[in-house]
């Protein structure tokens, strides 16, 4: 297996983003294609079954089960009412009569002569999808939702927490290597989209959701100050539904790391435009890494160069980073790519490559411990 | 293919494993009067976009299986050229598939520990992954368990309840629960959600009722008739049988796959299971095996309490991994527990950064010495965790009556209680990454000595390339094949672990030992605390030497005879040999002090020489 690598995130100025919006059930799709939506337009909902509530009301009325449906006042499929009696068992009397009231609003889903449990439905919860990026609706899935289409420049991150949100971009750190510390995040940020440099402090976190900032962009983000924040301990890296009033998309990994140049410098070109970020990360089979999209406005073309530039393996010259000790984070170019295995410090046999650092030095790094960065 | 009445017949057998990542074939001949190993290969897995075939995957594996042996096994069509005849094709093809994420199940029972906690063991045992397990005494409240089975989304669901002839009502009210929540099946909605009912056979009718509309009921034998005795078989052959017509045939390529294969394909784990157990019932041993993985972790067992029939278990640890896992090992297992195994000091907030790091880039390796021990003190806890879960899974039957006599009455045994001993264990066999690759053999014996606290004298093996899944599938078709193969090739014998159970008092003898090895008798004493390695290598024909020892425990401590009893035994070398580990049991790191902790691991990692010198 040759490519014993890893492909490097995606960081573009221009591409095709395409988003399937889908409902988790069938429902409605509100808008048609060729129509252009914002991200908080809604364009598809529907209404998911009520929760469903079992009563036992053979138990309750002091019934065997078979004798229910004598009792019963509401048939299956009839609509009640909390507190409305469902059922009535007759006394000799009137007033030994005893009743069973409904415990929500809904509808009878169904009367069980077997157990003597009746399941009462509540009310169909409403679903909407909205947009979540600015562009072109492209095609409809009739009854289940839509693509939308915009030309944007976008940067995949590698962890994030938080959900789908967007906001003017803003820039609040003088470069790629500054940390995003508390005193960095003013009151003007409210609403916006704040990329920092190597790490964003657990202080600057929290002053953030304060303040009201709706997306933070940044290098790294130490473990420490993610479980203290977040109250317990990330076990696998499954997120995207945290609710902590700020969505978060790390670019280089855990601990304080530059933002790829690339990356900081493409977030700085688009400052003032409308970025959409999404925290989401799942690494397990169907990746999905965070994300951050800026719709380039007016630009429904692209240059097929652009489109058809891939990345076709590693090679001399190669500009790669590391991501694992002992050489973490840094970057630096291919040198060398020497086909048999060899035997690192840990006497575990790896294929290799030599690689030449930006500051001078030199290594011998295992394949599977890069990163590829795009040119 | 071709169709063998007597399965001597059967000289050359490939078999496959498409797993989610990569499709590994193996090719067995029958040569010199033994079936050995011969060639493997592997190949990308191409169940996903853009290939959506696995058979591609099975055939470019097979592909270098050909360019490997020379032996032709394809047609020019891409089809296996059966039987075999001189140089060309292959007597059988066998397959286990784990890829799209495996057999996915829900199971539901009336009482958790009871008729749920079987049926859980069905659905483990036939190597599906467990995703919930809803009881009528599970604590939720009934519109929580009827949203939890409509999130979920599983492959199939097994509904038991009930012993038979007892009371109907609870299972057709869990019955009434899953018809409420309407599932849908994982993969496309073109089909109904596969349910197999195997409760009280009194309530069948009604539950046919409830659900024979809204799914595709399949009804087999009660796997808890009577509370005293579990029948899991009809279950488990159901599971497997839903599997192939459901499962397997929604994924990409599988219905091709199906029709070359000469066996039933068969979920991944589930075939692991079966060839340990057909292992430990030919030799009439206790055998424990572990497979690693980055996500889970599989123990699985068979124990034979009393001295009876071997009863098997399989836990699926599903988040103690060590790559998209491994973030949870550090926390379930937390900093301390996993730092007593190292010995050097490490910065914590840089560590937590570093496990962190390996979980969102999953494929990378240790290059530094200190990173590899630190990656397998994590190994050690996620297998010691993973312990911990299948000793309390692994159980007598929960809520049998037991009749005591006033000798019971001191013992601590109940209703419930672990079967897994691992004193009268004979054989522990680890698999996975971590462990089959470590750089030294002897990394993997101390890894699976301080995870598991083998007790008295017990074999180590671990699996070379994990063939266990294509061996376990073979036994359905050549068992003596997938046996020979499995010890001769399958297993690297790591040694044996001779370790005795008593407190360890500081500096004090353990035991006595004599080994009668073929370089000449070693004897002496064994102290507290120490650590010492014997070389006992393997035979020419790759099963291990053997070599008769006499063990003369001190008064406090058992080898397996009791407390100073002296225990004379044919004992088994391999590629690491004879560990004997005087460190006591239960073996307890924390009660030294830091300094006598970092003094003895750098003790017994250099008298094992699991490490360069002068690198821990």
């Amino acid at each position: 297996m040759g490519h014993a690598y890893t492909p490097g995130l995606k960081v573009t100025d221009k591409m095709l983003v395409r988003k399937h919006r889908i409902l988790p059930l069938k429902g409605d799709v509100i808008v048609k294609v060729g129509d252009s939506v914002n991200p908080d337009d809604v364009v598809a909902r529907t209404h998911l079954p009520g929760n469903v509530v079992p009563l036992n009301v053979a138990n309750k009325l002091g019934l065997p089960p078979e004798d229910l449906t004598e009792v019963m006042l509401k048939k299956e499929g009839d609509e009640i009412k909390e507190g409305e009696a469902i059922a009535l068992k007759k006394g000799i009397f009137k007033f030994l009569n005893s009743t069973c009231p409904a415990t929500i609003d809904g509808t009878l889903e169904s009367i069980s002569t077997v157990t003597g449990q009746v399941l009462q439905r509540g009310e169909p919860i409403p679903v909407e999808v909205k947009a979540y990026i600015r562009g072109k609706i492209t095609e409809v899935i009739e009854n289940e939702g839509v693509v939308v289409d915009t030309y944007a420049s976008f940067v995949q991150g590698i962890f994030g927490i938080g959900g789908e949100t967007s906001g003017e971009l803003i820039i609040a750190t003088p470069d790629n290597k500054t940390i995003l510390s508390d005193d960095l995040i003013k009151d003007e940020m409210k609403g916006k989209i704040v990329v920092g440099g190597s790490l964003v402090t657990a202080d600057a976190l929290k002053k953030a959701i304060k303040v009201g900032v709706k997306g933070i962009v940044v290098g790294g983000f130490d473990d420490k100050d993610l479980r203290d924040f977040l109250g317990y301990d990330i076990g696998v890296a499954i997120t995207g539904s945290e609710d902590i009033g700020v969505s978060l998309v790390v670019t280089e990994g855990f601990g304080t790391i530059d933002m790829a140049h690339k990356t900081f410098d493409l977030l700085s070109s688009n400052i003032g435009k409308q970025a959409c970020i999404n925290g989401a990360t799942q690494i397990r089979a169907g990746v999905i890494r965070p994300e951050v999209v800026i719709p380039i406005v007016g630009e429904e073309t692209i240059n097929p160069a652009d489109a058809e530039r891939e990345i076709l393996g590693l090679d001399i010259g190669s500009p790669i980073r590391v991501i694992r000790h002992p050489y973490f984070g840094k970057l630096g170019k291919v040198t060398g790519l020497p086909s048999p295995l060899h035997v690192l410090e840990s006497e575990s046999k790896a294929r290799i490559l030599e690689v030449a650092f930006d500051d001078g030095e030199k290594a011998i790094v295992p394949r599977a411990n890069v990163e590829m960065i795009e040119s | 293919m071709a169709k063998f009445d007597n399965p001597d017949d059967i000289k050359i057998i490939v078999a496959t494993d498409c797993g989610s990542t990569t499709t590994k074939a193996i090719l067995i001949e029958f040569t010199n009067g033994e079936y050995r190993l011969t060639t493997r290969g592997e190949a990308p897995t191409t169940v996903e976009a853009p290939f959506e075939d696995v058979t591609m995957g099975v055939l470019n594996a097979v592909g270098e299986l050909e360019e490997l042996s020379g032996r032709k096994l394809l047609d020019e069509n891409g089809r296996f050229i059966s039987p075999a005849n001189g140089n060309i094709g292959t007597d059988v093809y066998i397959s286990t598939s784990s890829a799209g994420g495996g057999l996915q199940m829900m199971v539901a029972g009336v009482v958790r520990s009871m008729t749920a906690e079987s049926a859980e063991r069905a659905a483990l045992g036939a190597g599906a992954i467990v995703m919930d397990v809803i009881a009528s005494n599970d604590k939720r409240l009934p519109h929580q368990q009827i949203e939890r089975i409509r999130q979920l989304r599983p492959d199939m669901i097994l509904l038991s309840g009930g012993i038979d002839g007892g009371t109907t009502t609870h299972v057709v009210e869990i019955a009434e629960l899953i018809s409420a929540a309407d599932p849908r099946p994982r993969l496309g909605s073109s089909y109904k959600l596969p349910v197999i009912y195997a409760g009280n056979k009194d309530a069948t009718e009604n539950v046919k009722t409830t659900l024979g509309d809204k799914v595709d009921l399949k009804v087999v034998d009660n796997l808890r008739p009577v509370l005293e005795r579990e029948n899991l078989g009809p279950a488990r052959e159901e599971i497997h049988e839903q599997f192939m017509e459901h499962v397997m045939a929604q994924a990409p390529g599988y219905k091709k796959l199906m029709s070359w294969a000469d066996a039933p394909i068969m979920p991944t784990p589930g075939a692991v299971g079966l060839i340990i157990q057909t292992i430990a019932d030919q030799y009439g041993i206790e055998a424990l095996g572990v497979d690693i993985g980055g996500a889970t972790t599989d123990v699985f067992s068979v124990f034979r309490p009393g001295g009876k029939e071997g009863v098997f278990n399989r836990t699926v640890s599903a988040n103690l991994g060590m790559s998209y896992s491994i973030s949870n090992v550090f926390a379930e297992a937390t900093l301390p527990k996993v730092m007593r195994w190292v010995p050097f000091k490490m910065d914590e907030r840089d560590l937590r950064n570093r496990v962190k790091n390996k979980m969102i880039r999953p494929t990378t390796i240790p290059q530094s010495m200190e990173e590899l021990i630190f990656e397998q003190a994590i190994a050690k806890e996620a297998l010691r965790l993973a312990h911990i879960q299948h000793k309390n899974f692994a159980t007598v039957l929960k809520g049998v009556q037991q009749q005591r006599t006033i000798a019971d009455a001191f013992e601590q045994s109940s209703s419930g209680a672990t079967i897994v001993n691992m004193m009268t264990l004979d054989m522990l066999i680890g698999s996975g990454g971590v462990l089959s690759h470590a750089p030294r053999r002897q990394q993997s014996a101390l890894m699976m000595i301080d995870a598991f606290s083998p007790e008295g004298i017990t074999r180590l093996a671990v699996d070379s390339i994990f063939m266990m899944p294509q061996l376990g599938v073979l036994t359905e078709v050549q068992p003596k094949a997938a046996t020979e193969v499995f010890e001769k090739d399958c297993l690297i014998h790591l040694g044996t672990c001779i370790a005795p159970v008593g407190e360890s008092k500081k500096g004090g003898p353990v035991m006595k030992y004599t080994i009668e090895l073929p370089t000449g008798t070693v004897s002496g004493t064994l102290n507290s605390l120490e650590m010492k390695k014997f070389e006992l290598g393997i035979q020419e024909n790759g099963l291990p030497q053997t070599a008769k020892a006499i063990f003369e425990p001190e008064k406090n401590f058992d080898l397996g005879s009791g407390k100073g009893a002296k225990v004379t035994k044919e004992i088994h070398g391999g590629v690491v040999g004879i560990i004997l580990d005087g460190r006591g049991r239960p073996f307890d790191l924390s009660t030294l002090s830091e300094d006598a902790r970092v003094t003895h691991l750098k003790e017994w990692m250099t008298e094992l020489n699991i490490y360069p010198e002068g690198k821990f």
